[in-house]
């Protein structure tokens, strides 16, 4: 019908699938983050490190070749390219994934509360879980572009480029990777949610995730402190996920504590889940159409 | 015909506080009214229809479909266009309607057509593409309509359409309400405290007094009941005329001035009436038909004190 007939008329047409209905709120969000200039060009530099790894990896696999060409380059022996490599590199790309989502997180959910929009959500055939696994979405698919998804490319990279039988011995590495990477991700997607829901100014609660992150290592060290104990550790969500990446990438010589001292891998991972399960709690509390005030 | 809304003993209780308290009734007219004074528990019944708030007892059915059970089904098939400043700011009317299509469940290309029409048909059309934050009140109030009707629900929820406008943007929402109604394909329920408004729009009325169910029917019912009263004026000698209408079965009531109330009796028309008249050689220089106003009825209800009252 055409716009100037101002008659109403139902709607009869096709309907699309339930399971992906919460992929459009990542869309409209995207559509309006990469207006911003800044968070454009800042995202374009999250792949300068992942390109030269994998221009690194190459040189590094075809030093023969080079060598050749480049007389000084036959005394490079070349670097054995292990977990240790991916570490770094999961190190750095997470780094520049917390401060995107310290751009991106708070200014997700916190308008929605502020122009009470949810029952405008929630009175359609859309759930508060979808919400907000749309609103996770939205962060969740910026930093796997940037994290784990090159993370693994550069892993195919190494094992086409690189010398035969590396694949054996390093396969290990392509797992963690991804669940390094899929921890951290949830871990301050979830979060920068969270404080979103509950603070609602964007500026706060962005300069909050900056503050969660440091009070909660500062807080674990007091508590073990003063209490001469190993588990205030559970607080410290920052060492906790250095931790497991450590473990991970099997670079234990990167520990800055030796052998049975803080919390165990073990307590990590449940420390680890259990901040996520109270993000998703906060989120929970928060994320109703018309909030009950008692 | 499938009831538009079935209330089974349904009660609602938030923080300590009950606000809803064992309604039971059925609605079925194409636009329904839902009255009360501030507090009465109008939001939240329209809220725990669409699954906001939980029933502590009982249940209720929109559209033949359980609140309890099948919420996501309700939804579907509902548009809301709530009471408070609802949107999302940042966005242009045009992408705000059509995200809210999208979510629910139109196709990326028919909702941002039906958007546009949805925009249009609102009286928004030259100003879609502002941002929603920019508009006025009474423009948000259209947007906040537009996103209600933009998938073709079955029913309409509007909770206080008309909240804040000034005349003639109320008018044109009145209007627009009308329009769907006479559109034949919706339902309506519109919650105001406006009585003109629902007066002028509803079929059908139900009013809520501190969370219980007042009152409840079918305006047009109780239009046609009171066009059983009359308000006669007459001029010279009566010579039995009151009398005469008794006999036919007429409740009366001879005032001052010549002037008469009178209930018609069963089987007796106004040709009857004019007949005694004539008979009696009596001018009637007025007559008219009394009708309770929704005022009247909403006055009678908010002095109701006894269980609740269903026509």
């Amino acid at each position: 019908m055409a716009v100037y007939k101002r008659t109403y008329k139902g709607y009869e047409g096709a309907q699309t699938p339930e399971w992906s209905r919460f992929l459009i709120l990542p869309r409209y969000a995207w559509e309006s983050l990469f207006k911003q200039r800044f968070l454009l060009i800042f995202y374009v530099i999250c792949f300068f490190y992942p390109i030269g790894a994998g221009i690194f990896l190459y040189i590094n696999a075809n030093l023969g070749m080079l060598a050749s060409l480049i007389e000084a380059a036959g005394k490079f022996n070349g670097l054995e390219i292990d977990g240790k490599f991916f570490y770094i590199f999961h190190s750095v790309q997470s780094s520049l994934a917390f401060i995107l989502t310290a751009f991106i997180g708070p200014g997700l959910v916190s308008p929605d509360l502020s122009n009470n929009a949810l029952p405008l959500y929630f009175c359609r055939p859309f759930s508060r879980s979808e919400y907000v696994a749309g609103k996770l979405g939205v962060v969740a698919f910026l930093l796997s572009f940037i994290t784990w998804i090159p993370g693994l490319l550069l892993f195919l990279l190494q094992w086409s480029v690189g010398p035969e039988g590396w694949f054996a011995k390093y396969s290990w590495i392509a797992p963690a990777i991804f669940l390094s990477s899929v921890m951290w991700i949830l871990l301050i997607s979830l979060l920068a949610l969270a404080l979103s829901a509950w603070v609602r100014w964007k500026v706060v609660a962005g300069a909050l995730l900056l503050l969660v992150f440091f009070l909660s290592t500062g807080l674990a060290a007091a508590i073990n402190a003063v209490m001469r104990t190993d588990k205030g550790s559970w607080l410290d969500i920052t060492s906790n996920s250095g931790r497991i990446a450590l473990e991970l990438f099997r670079v234990r010589e990167f520990m800055d504590y030796s052998e049975g001292q803080g919390i165990s891998i073990e307590e990590a991972w449940t420390a680890q889940f259990l901040a996520l399960g109270f993000c998703l709690w906060l989120l929970w509390k928060k994320i109703r159409a018309y909030e009950v005030i008692k | 015909m499938t009831p538009v809304i079935q209330l089974e003993n349904l009660s609602v209780r938030l923080g300590n506080r009950d606000i809803l308290r064992g309604l039971t009734g059925t609605l079925s007219g194409r636009t329904i009214g839902l009255l009360g004074p501030n507090g009465a528990g109008k939001s939240t019944m329209i809220n725990t229809l669409l699954g906001f708030y939980p029933p502590i007892s009982g249940t209720a059915k929109v559209l033949g479909l359980d609140i309890r059970t099948q919420a996501k089904e309700i939804r579907r098939l509902v548009g809301y266009m709530p009471e408070n400043d609802t949107f999302i700011g940042s966005m242009s009317a045009v992408s705000f309607v059509r995200m809210m299509a999208e979510l629910s469940g139109l196709p990326g290309e028919a909702a941002l057509e039906r958007a546009h029409e949805a925009l249009f048909y609102v009286g928004l059309g030259e100003a879609r593409y502002r941002q929603v934050g920019t508009y006025s009140l009474g423009m948000k109030q259209l947007a906040k309509l537009a996103q209600a009707i933009v998938h073709g629900p079955k029913l309409v929820i509007l909770d206080e359409p008309t909240n804040g406008l000034d005349p003639p943007a109320r008018q044109r929402m009145l209007k627009l309400i009308k329009e769907m109604r006479d559109s034949n394909q919706m339902n309506l329920i519109l919650c105001s405290h406006l009585l003109k408004d629902v007066e002028d729009t509803c079929e059908e009325v139900m009013i809520l007094k501190q969370g219980q169910m007042v009152y409840s029917a079918n305006l047009e019912d109780e239009r046609k009941l009171n066009r059983r009263f009359l308000e006669l004026e007459t001029y010279g000698v009566q010579n039995g005329f009151v009398e005469a209408a008794e006999a036919l079965g007429c409740e009366c009531a001879a005032l001052t001035g010549g002037r008469v109330k009178m209930v018609l009796g069963t089987g007796v028309e106004i040709r009857d009436i004019y007949k005694l008249a004539a008979e009696r050689n009596l001018q009637l220089r007025r007559l008219s038909y009394r009708r309770d106003t929704l005022e009247d009825i909403f006055l009678k209800a908010m002095e109701f004190k006894g269980a609740p009252q269903a026509k």
